[in-house]
């Protein structure tokens, strides 16, 4: 019974985990598949989000009122930074070999990353995030063999997180599936060219893509300060690569496989936390990437791309 | 001039060039301050240049290559600590290197492009994420601490340590110049050049591929060996993702598949470094920045491709013209 709490409590935890990873991993995977590129800075814009979310709350105070507002504000200004990066810093090297688009995004990444720690207002400490008390509820509860009250719990901020997450992932469909702007979308991603010549405007539609993503992702940020209250500019570069990883994991440049791959690492996560040992849990993970790359490298959801010769 | 006069002539001024400076550094003719920089220049040269043949040469992104220098300082840390002399640990730390980097190249046989620098990448963490864990063998998240240095007498260390690290970034650069000259470092550029070619061509790109990151890791091991009784102490931190990337940083500046580049940047990225102190946190804004205008302006880097060599210099002035090409 013991056992079984536990497990339960850590997959509340990991599904929770995983939703915000899910939102990241959309940004990294539409990205993908539409400009064929890895937006290494993609984790860094998250963390712009959570501060632009902390400053709001911060000036306003905490209340569920100023948190939509802080969550919408960061959804809003977020898409700023990923539609500058990808107009002066991908663009101009769309035809250029990948590997140096590659390269550009890592040095994007790191410039957004020590840029904030530079930047007076932000520096290099670690700050505390806003929470507000938050109630737990309880999903179920008994007691062990020496008398001992087992609770498997589920807290505000974890009901709140699946959901935004749940929400925006909705949203996101609707505008890639039933929208004209995501008819296009998918047309840019499956041949570019042939997008062109049918008339659709491909740089705006990539640059759509970039503020779609980035605004998921600032999303993302915040309610990750919200569960892990405590932030500074290095914080987006793990669950940056992590959401990677679940994009990876659920196929890249497939929508679907992005949240799927989201949940699965979380839960990977929080049970090797839970079970195996803290410190391993990222080594987890990267194994995890590395079994996929070896065995399905078009990941659980994607199509296997046959290479022309 | 005939070849091998040349070769004689190149070798006995390289050695005589050491010799003098081991001198300069031993009777503090060059002081401690320079001396401590050129030697980190050298290091990471070492580990640049390993880089560059996987990278460089063999077009094969590698974002983990700080994992493998970890190994090769954290091996000769544990081994030192024991008692072993550092010659005698510089053996298991290029061996585990290498054998780290066998085990990356198996499955990155079937990735290319950007999955396999994600999966180099993923590599390079676990390595990082192993140090943490192995606590009682490496000190964990508090680093290594106390590492003997090359010799106990801290003058004679100082010496010995220059001698020690001069001439494995001396032979590191031979044996890459020669590899790459070979015919089996043409195999490894036609693999960079066009796999499906050099298949054609009857290149056995699983050998090549697997051999030249077997190499690039020893090479990586090598270099971080050369770290532990340098710093005499070790921090996970320091060989971590964003080790990795400063690694790419000296090659996109020196140039892709350009040997001498790639040492020139390593030597200016480090006294750069040292010189614009006065920027204070400013610079870690400059080196992502001249990452990107690198890429966007010059994305062969500063050489691209091209060996600095004195004898063309000498040849041009002659009205001569000849240049060593890789690239």
């Amino acid at each position: 019974m013991t056992f079984f709490a536990q497990l339960l409590q850590q997959i509340v935890n990991g599904l929770a985990l995983g939703s915000i990873y899910a939102l990241i991993s959309l940004g990294y995977t539409m990205v993908y598949g539409i400009v064929r590129l890895i937006n290494f800075a993609h984790g860094d814009l998250l963390t712009i989000g959570a501060f632009i979310a902390y400053f709001c709350l911060v000036a306003l105070g905490i209340t569920p009122l100023t948190l939509t507002i802080a969550i919408l504000l960061a959804m809003a200004v977020t898409p700023l930074f990923g539609y500058a990066l990808e107009r002066f810093a991908y663009r101009p090297l769309r035809d250029a070999p990948r590997i140096n688009s590659l390269i550009t995004a890592i040095g994007a990444s790191i410039l957004i990353e020590n840029g904030l720690r530079v930047v007076p207002f932000i520096g290099t400490e670690f700050r505390r995030f806003p929470t507000m008390t938050t109630a737990q509820w309880i999903l179920m509860q008994s007691t062990d063999e020496f008398g001992q009250l087992i609770k498997v719990t589920i807290s505000q901020t974890q009901l709140l997180v699946f959901f935004v997450a749940a929400l925006l992932m909705g949203v996101l469909v609707l505008i890639v599936d039933r929208t004209k702007t995501g008819k296009a979308m998918r047309a840019t991603s499956f041949d570019m060219k042939a997008a062109a010549l049918m008339g659709i405007n491909v740089n705006r539609i990539v640059s759509f893509t970039f503020l779609l993503g980035s605004s998921l992702a600032a999303a993302a940020g915040v309610l990750f300060a919200l569960s892990y209250p405590q932030i500074e500019p290095y914080m987006g570069i793990m669950p940056g690569l992590k959401a990677f990883v679940a994009a990876v994991l659920g196929g890249i440049g497939s929508i679907p496989g992005a949240m799927l791959g989201g949940l699965i690492l979380g839960l990977a996560e929080t049970l090797t936390k839970g079970f195996i040992s803290s410190q391993l849990s990222d080594a987890v993970v990267f194994l995890i990437l590395i079994v996929i790359l070896m065995f399905r490298p078009s990941g659980l959801l994607g199509k296997a791309v046959k290479e022309k010769v | 001039m005939k070849t091998s006069t040349r070769f004689w002539l190149l070798a006995s001024s390289i050695l005589v060039s050491l010799a003098v400076l081991t001198f300069l550094v031993h009777y503090r003719l060059i002081d401690r301050y320079l001396s401590r920089l050129l030697m980190l220049g050298a290091i990471q040269s070492i580990i640049a240049l390993s880089l560059n043949l996987i990278t460089g040469f063999t077009g094969q992104l590698s974002l983990g290559q700080a994992g493998f220098v970890g190994i090769g300082a954290y091996t000769t840390a544990i081994f030192t600590t024991q008692g072993w002399p550092f010659p005698l640990a510089l053996i298991p730390s290029v061996g585990f290197a290498a054998l780290a980097g066998f085990l990356v190249a198996w499955p990155s046989l079937r990735l290319r492009g950007d999955y396999l620098a994600i999966m180099t990448l993923g590599f390079g963490e676990i390595i990082r994420s192993l140090i943490i864990n192995l606590g009682d063998l490496t000190g964990g998240a508090s680093g290594f601490k106390d590492i003997p240095g090359f010799h106990a007498d801290g003058d004679i260390n100082r010496s010995i340590g220059f001698l020690w690290i001069f001439l494995s970034f001396i032979l590191v650069t031979v044996l890459i110049t020669n590899l790459i000259r070979s015919s089996h470092g043409r195999a490894i550029l036609s693999v960079r050049e066009d796999e499906i070619a050099a298949r054609a061509m009857g290149v056995d790109i699983r050998r090549v591929k697997i051999g030249a990151f077997a190499l690039s890791a020893a090479l990586a091991g090598w270099g971080g060996a050369l770290q532990a009784p340098f710093l005499n102490y070790l921090a996970p931190t320091s060989y971590d993702f964003l080790k990795s990337v400063d690694i790419v940083v000296i090659l996109v500046l020196g140039g892709m598949g350009s040997i001498t580049g790639t040492i020139l940047a390593a030597f200016g990225l480090t006294l750069l470094q040292e010189w614009l102190r006065f920027l204070g946190d400013y610079r870690m804004v400059i080196y992502p920045l001249l990452m990107i205008l690198m890429m966007l302006f010059r994305p062969q880097g500063l050489m691209g491709g091209r060996e600095w060599s004195l004898w063309n210099l000498i040849a041009r002035l002659g009205g001569k013209n000849r240049e060593v090409r890789h690239g």
